[in-house]
């Protein structure tokens, strides 16, 4: 890459990830490091091997089935204010899942904001995302281009509603595939005001939706979906992580109708190359307007963006006039 | 229109063709006349004559969003489809429900009459229905303005559909769906069933051969099948009826004016006959290669010169009517009996018998098929003798047993993303050879990948991208692709020198070193040898 990030910027990109010389900690480090500030439990932003965990304490209980047993957690209330070296560090809701967090960092007298993955959208399982003023704010930019506009989540949760009718009228399953951490519970908290049947979950997903019921989340009765006979499987809803798609485990629900829930389902291409036969657009991120007016909500002289379409939206903003510039980072765009 | 739109998304949001089939049957029969007709013409792929073309929907667009121009550019690349990044970047999140105007009022009191008017007026209408349009309906509408639906229904799902709705043959609906027409209730209440008097130049619809992927040898007894060649050229049925002659190419184009050699000979055809078979260009004594051909269908007007120099011939290879009656249905040991008498009896210069080979075992045609690619043919055909000639892609009766194809290493030099299923995704490959020293340009490929190696490279591009040309990337030279083609041919308009037929990709080898890729003088030594074949 032909720009070099200025020495003396407070957070740094670096190989093990984003790095904080004032309070000598990373943000969601790719390998082992001493502190470790978390922004949320994605298998991408929490890994397991570093000394101490500093995670908001929504975050603990996923966490916690993550992680090692012996690894150490320091859970921080939202908004709570530690020292780490020379830095002050506090956590903000980031409304991505459950406990996810932008991390502010004030050090002298600048403020940084790392947002984590973060959504504007109201949902039911976390906390509204929060604005943090700030100077510098280090965004993510999954779908950081003008296609990406989210439709209102309440009409996609009447569509997954009717989709999952009409397949119990014809007598068939309806296998809804969502990640397992997070838009899992999202659906079946979405859907809770609509109806009391109880729903299939996989594995994957079970362990999780347990974690989110600890934490007081209301999501409709889940069942695991080893226990029935094949033929209790006719229209029911199963819930299961897209890694299952194709799988031998998807055998026993016999003639099944499949869809999936993300972000990427808003491009036909993407829809149709999956292969799903439904795609429902809900995402976990914020979409190109949502990114946009977080930005100027800020109020940040700066912006950096970590992954995701980081170069269309750089340019655009650099053209706006705005102090803009892409750190490479390993984050996935998976959601 | 809701009710097509309801059809489009149910086609839109299944896999299963038997649902796809469900779909649209049961769409035509709720329909009025009219609307399934539109509904027929739009599915099949027919496109509107004069209607707005994407060139111009391109240029409103940029004009229309308040957004930098590349930023458009690399959303459209990103969405590969035009259709929908209009409807995703203009239309209204807030629309209510519109008024519903049904399909045929679209067409006929909305888009047929753009054509007659000012471009201004033409993107006042268009422009207007974007911005009011919610987003299921704003795509709906440029994908009709556009004329290419893209919604997994090939035309013989489509006709199906029609059969199961109409409840008549499908081979019936098949011929009235041939050649041009228009769409109404009219069409609709004959469609299937007028075909005795659909005009005398009606074609049928072409049966066309599979791959053959097994040992030939498990087709079982030499005897019961004929092979011939399989010719290089355009697939053509020529339809002799009233002391009329037309000429149709298997695209459903009427090309008689395209050989008038070939007309002049059918001329010499009794009344009531059709014949398919081959356009080629050459002579009884000396075929040319398909870039000859190609020259010869490029030009506008035939004048005498071009006329010598690329002359036409047609060689027939199955005879669908004889004495004004159908004969499809007739074995075509049977057919090919009363062919060879006709063409025979005709002694025309022009046109002449595809020859079944006599070689008499499997092993014997196998050495045949070797020396096809010297003779100009792309392999072998085999055909059941004992079949009746079936409608489209029927598998079981007529096989290909092509050549094998050429195959070379090249480099992975560019990308740019795909279209359609595709799109959001580098799936569009620009490959190198070595030339002293430095890698040019040989050929695009896109094909050939599985979905999971497509997302690791499409992974890989995006790591290992150099520069950015707009939407095409560099890449570091690296990567290592097995390449397959069918021909290759001098040209001028490529660096290399060098063009190939039907490139595509036989596998990633990731276990080649880029040194190790092919170089130009390693095809040039292909094309010496095939001598532009």
């Amino acid at each position: 890459m032909a720009w070099m990030q200025p020495k003396g910027d407070l957070i740094q990109a670096k190989p093990q990830g984003l790095y904080c010389k004032a309070g000598d900690f990373y943000i969601d480090p790719l390998g082992p490091v001493e502190h470790a500030v978390i922004t949320h439990a994605h298998g991408d932003h929490l890994r397991a091997g570093s000394a101490k965990y500093y995670l908001s304490s929504a975050c603990t209980g996923v966490a916690r089935r993550r992680l090692p047993a012996e690894a150490q957690l320091r859970p921080m209330h939202y908004r709570e204010r530690i020292a780490l070296g020379e830095t002050r560090v506090s956590l903000h809701p980031a409304g991505h899942i459950l406990g996810s967090s932008q991390v502010r960092v004030e050090h002298g007298d600048q403020v940084w904001v790392v947002s984590g993955d973060y959504k504007r959208d109201p949902d039911p399982t976390c906390e509204l995302f929060e604005v943090v003023p700030c100077d510098v704010f280090i965004s993510e930019a999954t779908f950081a281009l003008p296609a990406y506009r989210w439709p209102e989540t309440s009409k996609v949760a009447l569509e997954i509603l009717d989709w999952w009718h009409t397949n119990r009228d014809n007598g068939v399953a309806s296998v809804l595939f969502a990640y397992a951490l997070g838009k899992a519970q999202r659906v079946l908290a979405e859907l809770f005001s609509h109806t009391s049947d109880s729903v299939y979950v996989h594995g994957a997903v079970e362990s999780l939706v347990d974690a989110y019921r600890e934490a007081g989340i209301c999501m409709l009765a889940t069942l695991p979906a080893t226990v029935a006979a094949p033929t209790d499987y006719a229209g029911a809803l199963i819930v299961a992580p897209p890694s299952a798609a194709g799988s031998a485990w998807m055998r026993r629900f016999g003639e099944h109708r499949t869809g999936f829930c993300s972000g990427w389902m808003r491009i036909r291409g993407d829809r149709r190359r999956r292969g799903y036969d439904r795609g429902f657009v809900l995402s976990d991120h914020a979409d190109w307007p949502s990114l946009l007016r977080t930005f100027s909500e800020t109020g940040a002289k700066r912006i950096f963006l970590t992954h995701g379409y980081t170069d269309a939206m750089c340019r655009y903003l650099q053209e706006q006039g705005i102090n803009a510039d892409a750190l490479r980072t390993e984050y996935g765009a998976e959601e | 229109m809701r009710r097509f739109a309801e059809l489009f998304e149910s086609l839109d949001t299944t896999t299963s063709t038997a649902a796809k089939i469900e779909a649209m049957s049961a769409y035509f029969l709720a329909a009025t006349p009219e609307n399934a007709a539109w509904a027929a013409y739009i599915l099949i792929g027919r496109r509107l004559k004069g209607s707005v073309g994407p060139a111009l929907l391109r240029k409103w667009l940029f004009e229309e969003v308040q957004l930098p121009a590349w930023l458009v550019e690399e959303t459209y690349a990103s969405v590969g489809d035009l259709a929908e990044t209009i409807a995703l970047l203009i239309s209204n999140k807030d629309a209510l429900q519109p008024a519903d105007i049904s399909l045929t009022q679209w067409f006929t009191a909305r888009i047929l009459p753009l054509g007659a008017q000012e471009e201004s007026e033409r993107r006042q209408h268009i422009v207007g229905w974007w911005h009011s349009l919610p987003y299921r309906e704003c795509f709906l509408v440029n994908k009709l303005l556009t004329g290419s639906l893209r919604v997994g229904v090939s035309r013989s799902l489509v006709t199906r559909a029609l059969a199961s709705a109409l409840d008549l043959p499908r081979i019936e609906i098949e011929r009235s769906l041939m050649g041009p027409w228009e769409p109404s209730a009219d069409f609709w209440q004959t469609l299937g069933k007028n075909n005795g008097s659909l005009g005398n130049s009606h074609p049928y619809p072409f049966y066309l051969a599979s791959p053959l992927q097994q040992q030939p040898a498990e087709l079982g007894d030499r005897r019961q099948w004929l092979a011939e060649w399989k010719w290089d050229g355009i697939r053509g049925q020529i339809v002799r009826r009233a002391s009329q002659s037309a000429l149709w190419s298997r695209g459903e184009e009427l090309i008689t004016e395209r050989f008038p050699e070939i007309i002049a000979a059918a001329a010499a055809l009794p009344d009531g006959t059709v014949l398919d078979g081959e356009v080629l260009a050459g002579s009884a004594s000396r075929i040319l290669p398909f870039a000859s051909l190609q020259q010869r269908i490029g030009r506008k007007k035939l004048t005498a010169k071009i006329l010598n120099a690329i002359p036409a011939r047609f060689i027939a290879y199955d005879l669908l009517e004889f004495e004004a009656i159908d004969w499809r249905p007739r074995p075509l040991v049977e057919r090919r009996a009363q062919l060879e008498r006709l063409i025979q009896g005709a002694a025309l210069p022009v046109m002449s018998l595809s020859p079944a080979l006599l070689h008499g075992s499997w092993e014997e045609l196998a050495i045949a098929r070797d020396e096809a690619r010297a003779r100009g043919v792309e392999g072998l055909m085999l055909k059941e003798w004992r079949s009746s000639y079936g409608v489209g892609r029927q598998r079981g009766a007529w096989w290909k047993w092509k050549n094998d194809p050429f195959l070379f290493d090249g480099v992975l030099l560019y990308a740019a993303p795909g279209h359609g299923r595709r799109s959001n995704l580098y799936t569009d490959y620009t490959f190198g050879v070595w030339l002293a020293g430095a890698l040019v340009p040989i050929t695009k490929a896109y094909s050939g990948l599985t979905d999971t190696e497509i997302r690791r490279l499409d992974g890989w591009i995006r790591k290992h991208t150099k520069e950015k040309f707009g939407t095409v990337r560099s890449v570091d030279p690296v990567q290592v692709f097995e390449l397959a083609y069918e021909g290759i041919a001098k040209s001028s308009r490529h660096k290399s020198g060098i063009a190939l037929r039907f490139p595509r990709i036989v596998r990633w080898r990731t276990d080649k070193p880029a040194e190790e890729a092919n170089t130009v003088r390693d095809l040039q030594q292909v094309l010496a040898l095939h001598n532009g074949a």
